[in-house]
């Protein structure tokens, strides 16, 4: 029996792999596995933030709306330096206007973390006030008005953002990029350990000296972080973003982290888990569609699939016992 | 000479007097048993070496200095650590993940500082084995015996070189078998050189290792003896109140 929920969920992963390979051969094909990477991507990417988040015990609801404020920024932001003297230098444009964006989430993740490790506020409620604070500054932003992007880097945006290297999609390299650096930090920091210790058994973790308030804080930053940098690189791969953009992304996020092992009680969870669990909702989606089967019951099909991951990690730690 | 020596202290809350002019002192390598009724004392008595809060009166003196703990860092940073009765252990992690939590070793790989997993999985099973315990060190909590967390809680103090160690009713709720452990575990202590204050509600447990019997009563000391010179039942006489003082 494999050890850990990221193991089953591995395992489901290339079952579902070969059910659909057999029921649509063209699943398999290079083109169609980029085009399956592209997607799941974002939503990964929102899901090692969200993964840090759960492992201290807490959770983000604000991601969807994060990434979209994001994204809009970003947008705007491009357009407004491309008519001051940052246009005349290649890249300048785009590079001001990605930090700026990601500034703004990571600041909105600080924000989150402040008053949920400082001010003892409940992760919940506060991520929920602060999805409705986002989607709204999003809507006051742009009027509700789509945002495209203008200015002399709009085709290095989309080179960087929805390009390939070495044969695969931007989105993938940057997701793997930041899950290795993920896995590596939780396995050999401190700051990981630490993170682990805070979602076990918080009150221990504090008598031993761990600061327990300075690393909470810390996943809510990262966590915004993420979604910022989903919102940067789904702005560049649909070259526009509209202002509804992501809705309802926090639940996704927080689905595939489930199913690759998070676990809500704070203590478990990892970078593989994350990216295995966003990869098996995309392959469910893309196989529903690629097989002709009734997309009305992807959904359905993907609730039970959270359930049977709960149910899994339910009689793993019963059995431990 | 004594490791700690507490002199006259006394600890009022408003008008509830929960300590009241008590002495205490403990020898190094010495087990004392502290033992009483609910609300006699005993808790407020820990909380305030273990530096969670002052006294109201009275002198604290610990390994031969002045002290007076602003809070529970500074009695850890003197030497004195407390293994509490819910262990505060992490169940997620690995026992030597556990003895280390808080103070885990490093080591530098180019510019960034990571954990030094051998060295601290290598130190653990030392600690342990030095306890003559069988856990392994990289088991995961969750998975282990009362006893063996137990061992896990003080190898902690082992590793912060405590000289003074308070465990809070560390046979309670654990198997039979598994006491003997957690007593053999203290013996050890002792034989290391450790001092241990062991407060529990279980008369034989504390007959079996104590080397020295303090009985509480309404936050006064009713009795201070050697083991071998009291007996159960003085001692049960003096914790309900029917023996007025030994």
């Amino acid at each position: 029996m494999p050890r850990t929920q990221t193991a089953y969920v591995g395992i489901a992963f290339a079952a579902l792999v070969v059910i659909i390979w057999i029921l649509a051969p063209v699943f398999l094909t290079p083109r169609n596995l980029f085009n399956v990477s592209k997607n799941f991507s974002f939503i990964a990417l929102m899901s090692l933030g969200e993964t840090l988040v759960i492992i201290s015990g807490g959770i983000d609801l604000s991601v969807g709306s994060v990434c979209a404020l994001s994204a809009v920024v970003t947008m705007m932001l491009m357009r407004f330096f491309s008519a001051t003297a940052a246009a005349h230098v290649p890249g300048v444009t785009i590079a001001f206007a990605a930090l700026l964006a990601l500034a703004l989430a990571a600041l909105i993740g600080l924000i989150n973390g402040f008053l949920i490790a400082r001010i003892r506020l409940s992760p919940f409620v506060t991520t929920l006030g602060m999805l409705s604070v986002a989607r709204g500054m999003t809507y006051v932003l742009t009027q509700g008005r789509a945002q495209y992007p203008i200015g002399p880097d709009v085709a290095l945006f989309t080179r960087l953002a929805n390009g390939a290297v070495l044969g695969l999609p931007t989105q993938l390299v940057y997701l793997l990029l930041v899950a290795v650096l993920m896995a590596m930090a939780l396995r050999h920091l401190v700051w990981g350990r630490h993170l682990y210790a805070i979602g076990g058994n918080a009150q221990a973790a504090a008598l031993t000296g761990v600061r327990v308030p300075r690393v909470v804080l810390s996943v809510y930053l990262l966590s915004g972080l993420a979604a910022g940098f989903a919102g940067v690189l789904i702005a560049g791969w649909l070259g526009a973003a509209p202002a509804n953009l992501a809705t309802g992304y926090e639940l996704r996020v927080i689905a595939a982290a489930v199913i690759g092992g998070a676990n809500l009680a704070g203590g478990l969870g990892g970078a593989t888990g994350a990216v295995l669990g966003a990869a098996l909702i995309e392959v469910i989606r893309n196989g529903f569609v690629l097989i002709g089967a009734n997309t009305y019951w992807e959904e359905v099909f993907i609730g039970v699939i959270i359930i049977i991951a709960v149910l899994i990690d339910q009689i793993r730690t019963r059995r431990d016992f | 000479m004594s490791v700690l020596e507490l002199r006259g202290i006394g600890m009022e809350y408003g008008a509830i007097r929960a300590l009241d002019d008590v002495d205490y002192a403990v020898a190094p390598g010495e087990i004392v048993g502290l033992i009483g009724d609910n609300g006699a004392g005993k808790s407020t008595l820990v909380k305030i070496i273990a530096g969670n809060f002052p006294p109201t009166h009275g002198t604290m003196h610990f390994d031969g200095r002045d002290v007076r703990f602003r809070g529970p860092e500074d009695a850890r940073n003197a030497g004195i650590e407390v293994v509490y009765q819910d262990l505060a252990l992490c169940d997620n992690l690995s026992g030597a993940a556990n003895v280390f939590l808080g103070r885990e070793l490093r080591r530098r790989v180019a510019w960034v500082s990571i954990m030094d997993h051998a060295a601290m999985t290598r130190r653990a099973a030392q600690l342990f084995a030095e306890l003559k315990s069988e856990t392994r060190p990289e088991a995961l909590v969750r998975t282990l015996s009362g006893g063996q967390r137990q061992a896990v809680a003080i190898a902690r103090t082992r590793l912060a070189a405590a000289k003074l160690v308070l465990l809070d009713e560390p046979t309670a709720s654990i198997s039979v078998r598994q006491v003997t452990e957690v007593l053999d575990l203290m013996r050890r202590m002792r034989d290391h050189g450790q001092s241990v204050i062991f407060i529990s509600h279980a008369m034989p447990h504390i007959f079996a290792v104590a080397d020295r019997i303090t009985v509480l009563r309404r936050g006064r000391k009713v009795a201070d003896k050697p083991t071998h010179a009291t007996t159960p039942e003085q001692v049960t006489a003096l914790i309900t109140g029917a023996v007025e003082w030994a």
